[in-house]
């Protein structure tokens, strides 16, 4: 069990997300960036899609009544260990009654804390991702309990971290492909929407980042269509909002761009202030044909 | 088979969206409902989920599209594929609303600016039978099809910060019922008791595209007793079969 004595901003549990009940209107959730969340599952050997905590801009102090094995990832938002600083990336000892807080944001905006085995919180459509309406909470309370399986440690005299880049929290380039109403847009605007750089309003949170700059739009609304995670909407003021994983199923506005999902993991590093700058990524058919051809010409010549 | 011309386009690395003319009509719904039913039981593994709007439909796979002609091509098969499909079965719900004034917050403005009575625009609410296109916006928000245009209002200039679950409301040319507390800019002209997305069950909503709606007027009184069966989870939604 794991018991919250202070929430931090906005800590939530969750996975992988919700897939396969979009048809009934339900967001997909799930961690904003799969990449930290995934590589702090791993190094505990936990399966990828167990639980963490995902932890925004401030921590969360927690106290441990088992012993355990934790790891944290993403944002380094100066994690201590009962007075002591720990390694971002590394397996960690815990023991009964140990506290885990935070301190403050050197880099990233989200991080994320796996335990040994995952959190065991509520599954609802086979997902512990809160989101309001689906799950009893949406958010981290002081007071609540967290159940987390035990682990008899000791085994762990480990000192090795794993050294992310720090140029993935940095990088101000977003990945894109066009959007379905890209062609949609005159080639002033195509240009100006690729080639400007953005910042990211005060309004970003896990269901949407909103855009400070507007980008000049005579497209009508269209009509309810389906969006995605990293769905770039054009309103009919000229803001443009990047969905991301709480996101509703469809919407009316124009898809202008569509985020390489990699790409959504980086934005969710990035908080108000931040800029950033698309690059449109040409559908990887062409290099893939010339993997192939390049394949199938080296293989017959190791045939002949 | 009808004839329409769909564009498909690759949407993200592992979705495709295909397109059927942007209107909302009830010829493309059916179309895409049938689409729908052959992609489900092809043989196109590595398949999510498929999910409908009104003239649209996202497939979605497990993994990263390899090669986005390839698989245009398979489903531009499956589409054109004349097997038959057993006949589809949808059903006609029954839903009551309560309109009276503590839940109507917008009725008298709607009656004031359009020059007619609340009774007659709740006539023409109840009276007609609504299609279920999709679900979307909210968990449980129903998109439906068949408003009467004498009774369709523009959505609000700001939107209410919170509308209550439950809320039935009309926005353009769309009526449709707020399946939980949410804000919204739709003009609110009564309540419904029933659970329109109920978690405990393994399929959360009760109806599916295809199906239809029909709202009918209840007391105050009524909505209470029918709230607190339904709290209880013992009231039985009345509908009928229809074959499509």
């Amino acid at each position: 069990m794991v018991k919250v004595i202070k929430s931090g901003f906005y800590s939530t549990i969750q996975d992988l997300g919700r897939s396969r009940f979009q048809k009934y209107g339900v967001p997909v959730s799930g961690v904003m960036d799969f990449y930290s969340a995934k590589l702090a599952n791993a190094l505990l050997d936990n399966n990828e899609s167990d639980a963490v905590l995902e932890i925004t801009m401030t921590g969360p102090t927690l106290q441990f009544n088992c012993d355990t094995i934790m790891c944290v990832s993403g944002a380094d938002i100066s994690s201590i260990l009962n007075n002591k600083p720990i390694k971002l990336n590394s397996i960690v000892n815990i023991k009964k009654d140990d506290i885990l807080s935070f301190g403050k944001l050197k880099y990233g905006f989200r991080c994320y804390l796996a335990v040994f085995g995952g959190f065991q919180t509520e599954m609802i459509m086979n997902s512990r991702s809160m989101y309001k309406v689906i799950t009893s909470q949406n958010v981290l309370f002081v007071n609540d309990e967290l159940s987390i399986s035990e682990h008899i440690n000791s085994i762990i005299k480990s000192n090795a971290s794993i050294k992310v880049n720090t140029a993935y929290f940095s990088s101000k380039e977003i990945k894109v492909y066009k959007g379905p109403e890209f062609d949609l847009l005159t080639k002033a605007q195509q240009q100006q929407l690729l080639s400007k750089e953005f910042t990211i309003s005060k309004d970003n949170n896990r269901m949407a980042y909103q855009l400070v700059e507007p980008l000049k739009n005579n497209l009508k609304p269209i009509i309810t269509s389906l969006v995605l995670p990293g769905t770039v909407q054009l309103t009919p003021s000229g803001k443009l909002i990047i969905l991301m994983r709480d996101c509703q199923t469809t919407g009316g506005y124009p898809r202008v761009l569509q985020l390489k999902e990699s790409s959504i993991n980086v934005l969710s590093q990035k908080f108000t202030g931040n800029n950033i700058r698309f690059k449109i990524k040409e559908k990887n058919i062409i290099i893939s044909t010339i993997f192939y051809m390049f394949f199938y010409i080296s293989r017959n010549i190791k045939l002949t | 088979m009808n004839d329409f011309q769909l564009t498909y386009k690759q949407f993200g690395e592992r979705s495709v969206l295909i397109d059927w003319s942007s209107k909302v009509d009830k010829k493309i719904l059916e179309d895409i409902i049938l689409f729908k039913e052959r992609l489900e039981k092809s043989s196109i593994k590595e398949l999510i989920e498929v999910n409908l709007a009104y003239s649209s439909m996202l497939i979605s796979y497990k993994t990263t599209i390899d090669n986005i002609y390839d698989e245009i091509s398979k489903l531009k098969t499956i589409y054109s594929t004349q097997n038959k499909i057993k006949k589809l079965v949808f059903r006609q719900w029954k839903i009551p609303v309560c309109y009276e004034d503590v839940f109507a917050l917008d009725l008298e403005e709607i009656s004031i600016k359009k020059k007619m009575s609340k009774q007659d625009i709740i006539r023409q609410h109840s009276e007609a039978i609504y299609t279920v296109f999709f679900i979307g916006f909210l968990p449980g928000f129903l998109y439906l099809g068949g408003l009467n245009s004498a009774i369709d209002f523009p959505r609000k200039q700001t939107p209410r910060l919170q509308i209550e679950r439950g809320a039935v409301a009309i926005g353009g040319n769309q009526t449709g019922v707020y399946p939980c507390q949410s804000p919204g800019g739709w003009n609110i002209i009564g309540n419904s008791p029933i659970n329109f997305f109920d978690i405990s069950n393994d399929c959360p909503c009760f109806s599916k595209s295809g199906d239809k709606i029909k709202f009918y007027p209840i007391t105050l009184k009524k909505h209470k007793d029918i709230s607190a069966l339904v709290k209880a989870g013992v009231y039985q939604l009345e509908s009928e079969v229809l074959y499509g």
